[in-house]
């Protein structure tokens, strides 16, 4: 049995078989995972430093020389690294007293920060499977990020409670503002809103709630559905980009409304994170500081959206990216500027960042070619040793060697 | 999703029971539940003046007989497959056959299961324990439904 790192649901049923260091046939394994795994040959990255491939020490010294000369250095990334190497990352920002980030602080970090510090509730995986019988989708399309969150997890699985699976005992709803995959899926219970259009639905299903008649054109849907989520025994609300992105930063009446459904039963939140172990950064930084991300370490402990990789990038003088890609996800301008800083990228692929940075080291990939432990998206450990090979180091031992030089 | 009335449509539509049934519509009903093939007919393979019909029956029926169709005629559109293994865990027959695994969202651990998730797509095995097997089937459609990108068809 391996896992798979490709997504944040961490599936841990895979078989594979390596034929001469390529991989064989897969079992269990959904599409995205099978591209991860296939990655595993194709377009690694190699040390360079300008351009030019030097030796893995070489590199790391060099790294460390960018980092040791910078005064305002912002470490970003951490979404695709295990927990050993996210703690190494959050102590080596402490000691620099540099600003820490990650990708969270332009997708889900408000809302997992909000599930952290217990202002919304949460379960397990193992929850929803065992006992939910209504599973929202808010702004989230699984069916195409996390393949297999449905069929393992949220709607199709017999589980103790649940019994008959998705045919009786259980319903799915679909908050999007297009017709996507999964809602595909829900059919009926699919409701579409206007790109942020978020709120007034929140709105809506609060006075549905409240017994009042929603100010919405289908009145008659929004009834049933106000009926059903008072009669459900356990519900889940699965969060997405969607949301995040809708809400503006002020979460208030998504949690308003989380606490008005658990008055009435029982409901709780799961976010559907990117990265691997986004959730464990999150809860590694957490617990040293009390916020997500966007820290800095500079004078004491400081938080603030100016220290998010949006706005810090016009501060910073030294960037050091780890396991993720933000030259890829960034808007245009964004990418352009982060380019023109001198970078030290840490991945195990080549990517858009790492052809913009001036050093770049390349890490085994976890799961794969390394062990270590991470937190799925419910933010439940999982632990998973090497199952090939590999001369690529470990990213902890990595980051381990270039804060020692630094 | 090829109908009976396209095929019949295409057919010589004399009933002149040279196929064993007694009309052409059944041969139709025939044709499309694979228990018949087109040679079955023999005016319309033999006689030139059917030589378009036939052109175009064999077009018709070009995905029906491709190998890609199981016996109980299903399709997987493995270009379309996400691999998230929903049809695997919805289906009844692997519910049954096998209650550790799929049945709670895992991979199959019995080996009785029909549908797996294969390199990154969905295959059928075991396609004699389908519903839709044998004369006497069940048109069941758990596969079809619970499909996000329509990938399973039946034809």
């Amino acid at each position: 049995m391996a896992f798979c790192t490709g997504c944040s649901l961490l599936c841990d049923d895979i078989e594979v078989d390596f034929e001469g260091g390529k991989i064989g046939r897969t079992m269990n394994l959904c599409r995205k995972g099978r591209g991860h795994y296939d990655s595993l040959c194709v377009d690694r990255l190699a040390p360079t430093v300008d351009g030019s491939e030097v030796g893995i020490d070489d590199a790391v010294s060099k790294a460390a020389e960018v980092l040791a000369g910078a005064e305002n250095l912002l470490l970003f990334g951490w979404g695709n690294s295990t927990l050993a190497a996210q703690k190494v990352g959050v102590e080596m920002a402490k000691k620099l007293g540099c600003v820490i980030d990650d990708p969270s602080s332009y997708s889900q970090g408000l809302i997992t920060e909000t599930i952290l510090k217990g202002e919304l509730p949460t379960c397990t995986f193992d929850d929803v499977r065992n006992f939910a019988d209504v599973s929202i989708y808010w702004g989230d399309d699984p069916s195409s990020s996390h393949p297999r969150h449905l069929s393992r997890f949220s709607y199709f699985p017999r589980g103790e409670k649940r019994q008959r699976g998705y045919e009786e005992d259980r319903e799915a709803i679909v908050i999007d503002v297009r017709k996507s995959p999964t809602a595909e899926i829900a059919a009926d219970g699919f409701f579409k809103i206007p790109p942020g259009g978020d709120g007034d639905f929140m709105g809506a299903l609060m006075a549905t709630l409240g017994g009042k008649i929603p100010k919405v054109e289908d009145k008659k849907k929004m009834l049933n559905l106000g009926t059903k989520l008072r009669k459900s025994k356990f519900g889940v609300i699965f969060t997405g980009l969607g949301l995040a992105h809708s809400v503006k930063g002020e979460l208030d009446e998504f949690v308003s409304l989380v606490g008005k459904l658990n008055e009435l039963t029982r409901f709780s939140v799961i976010p559907s994170l990117g990265d691997y172990n986004t959730r464990g950064f999150n809860q590694t930084l957490f617990d040293e500081t009390g916020h997500v991300d966007r820290v800095s370490f500079k004078d004491g402990v400081n938080h603030g959206p100016e220290f998010g990789i949006a706005k810090y990038l016009d501060a910073c003088d030294a960037v050091m990216v780890v396991g993720s890609d933000p030259a890829a996800v960034l808007p245009a301008s964004l990418a352009r500027k982060l380019a023109k800083i001198p970078m030290v990228a840490v991945n195990s692929h080549r990517t858009f960042t790492t052809d913009a940075a001036k050093v770049t080291v390349p890490i085994a990939v976890a799961g794969l070619e390394a062990g270590g432990s991470a937190l799925r998206t419910d933010g439940v450990k999982v632990e998973f040793d090497a199952v090939v090979k590999s001369d690529y180091l470990p990213d902890v031992e990595v980051i381990e060697r270039i804060m020692e030089a630094v | 999703m090829v109908s009976v009335m396209e095929i019949y449509q295409l057919l010589p539509k004399t009933n002149c029971k040279k196929c064993g049934l007694p009309t052409c519509m059944a041969f139709a009903v025939g044709l499309l539940g694979r228990e018949k093939t087109i040679e079955d007919c023999t005016p319309l393979v033999e006689e030139p003046k059917y030589e378009k019909k036939l052109e175009g029956l064999r077009e018709l029926l070009a995905p029906i007989l491709s190998a890609d169709a199981t016996e109980t005629g299903m399709i997987i559109h493995t270009e379309k497959c996400y691999g998230c293994g929903n049809c695997v865990v919805a289906c009844p027959v692997n519910v049954a056959n096998d209650p550790k695994g799929t049945a709670i969202g895992r991979g199959p651990v019995s080996g009785k299961a029909i549908l797996i998730v294969e390199d990154g797509v969905v295959k059928c095995v075991n396609v004699d324990q389908c519903r839709r097997f044998g004369p006497e089937k069940v048109l069941c459609s758990a596969c079809i439904v619970t499909c996000p990108s329509k990938a399973i068809e039946f034809i």
